[in-house]
């Protein structure tokens, strides 16, 4: 194959994955690694670098616009921030010992767990009493909606921060941002409505892939042939997949994605446990 | 540049605006960069044979280091521009705190300044310590 073939069937695969991942909101990245380990046989360590890079394009791409509309809550950000980036360098320390088919098999658990996640219902109301640490912490805020501002308060900080510290491992090690992590997190265990949570997590994504980034691209987990496609591509579809998401109805499309997601994820975990990667 | 450093610029500019754009400009110029590295490349290695990426070799220097890649850059070297680019879409989301943080020295939120210096401090530390194994 001539790297002219390579590039253009590559660019079209990462549009894809930006396309499906904006548009079921599981990111860029969770479809590269499959993408570019099972399909074009290439070794797991420049997936993951691919994948990083992927989901930090996508991140600045759309945190740009929710941060712009006052969603995010940059405090809540930058404070979980602490946990998800000292979590990620660790991660990418210990991916160096971490043998290849334990990654893949790691992976394959993230991506049915991911995938659970997305079909799960949504915390949609605001607290109206919060923890003392959200308080002594500023991390209480509000956000627009259609029937005008809702203020929201928030609990359980420090278990929010610890899980904020696996996904950051977890994001370092595996190479995606584990936003459904995040988003549990926010969700689920500090009772933020579901906007913010996807928001917030969104925009924290880019520093948490960046710190490890960083170490992978010292490592020589970057691919300049590789990211070339790849941030191209899943970028021009998360574009697409932006525009396309007020016009249709994402619910079949998210059920059909976490089918196959959790297919691939099989496909992974299998491979890993025969040593093929 | 005057009215960048007065507290008025950044009261009315509404900080998270201008964090916003800053994501989206970093993520304009990184993809610029890749594009134009990437035609280069095409353009002169796209008849070649891919290289085989089943077994993990790693990058040389000239592609992990910055040096290297601004050494490549100046002589034309086309991975070396996707690598930059590469660079600059790592770097934004870097910028963005060293944003924040002069963001809440503006708004005198001494908590915040802490808490932004120490997700700072961990970025430095990934990019300086000898984590290169």
């Amino acid at each position: 194959m001539t790297t002219l073939v390579f590039c253009i069937i590559l660019l079209a695969g990462a549009y894809l994955a930006g396309l499906v991942g904006s548009l079921t909101g599981l990111g860029g990245g969770v479809v590269i690694i499959p993408l570019l380990t099972l399909i074009f046989h290439i070794d797991i360590r420049y997936a993951i670098g691919a994948a990083l890079l992927a989901s930090i394009a996508t991140s600045s791409g759309a945190a740009s616009a929710y941060v712009k509309e006052g969603i995010t809550n940059i405090r809540l950000g930058m404070f979980l921030e602490i946990a998800t980036t000292i979590g990620a360098v660790v991660g990418a320390l210990i991916a160096v010992y971490t043998p290849t088919n334990t990654i893949a098999i790691m992976f394959g658990s993230i991506l049915i767990f991911s995938a659970a996640m997305t079909l799960r219902k949504k915390n949609q109301e605001a607290l109206a009493e919060g923890s003392k640490l959200s308080y002594l912490l500023k991390l209480n805020n509000s956000y627009p909606t259609k029937e005008g501002n809702v203020e929201y308060k928030l609990k359980n900080v420090g278990a929010g921060f610890s899980i904020m510290a696996v996904a950051g491992v977890l994001s370092g090690l595996l190479g995606i941002g584990s936003g459904a992590l995040k988003v549990l997190a926010m969700d689920s265990t500090m009772r933020i409505p579901f906007k913010v949570s996807t928001t917030t997590s969104n925009f924290m994504i880019g520093v948490t892939a960046a710190a490890s980034a960083v170490v992978y691209l010292q490592r020589g987990y970057m691919d300049p042939g590789l990211a070339f496609p790849v941030i191209l591509g899943v970028l021009g579809g998360a574009f697409t997949g932006s525009k396309l998401l007020t016009r249709i109805d994402p619910k079949a499309l998210r059920l059909i994605f976490c089918l196959a997601i959790t297919f691939v994820a099989v496909e992974m975990i299998y491979n890993g446990y025969n040593h093929k990667f | 540049m005057k009215k960048v450093i007065s507290k008025s610029f950044w009261v009315d500019k509404d900080v998270e605006q201008l964090i916003g754009e800053l994501l989206r400009y970093g993520v304009m110029i990184a993809s610029i960069i890749v594009l134009l590295g990437g035609i280069i490349c095409l353009y002169q290695q796209g008849q070649l044979t891919v290289p085989s990426r089943h077994t993990f070799t790693g990058e040389g220097a000239s592609y992990t280091t910055v040096k290297g890649i601004i050494n490549g850059v100046r002589n034309l070297n086309a991975p070396d521009i996707i690598q930059l680019g590469v660079l600059a879409v790592i770097a934004t989301p870097i910028l963005r705190i060293a944003f924040s943080l002069v963001a809440f020295v503006v708004e005198k939120d001494k908590l915040y300044v802490f808490i932004t210096l120490l997700v700072l401090c961990v970025m430095l530390f990934s990019m300086f310590s000898g984590l290169k194994v």
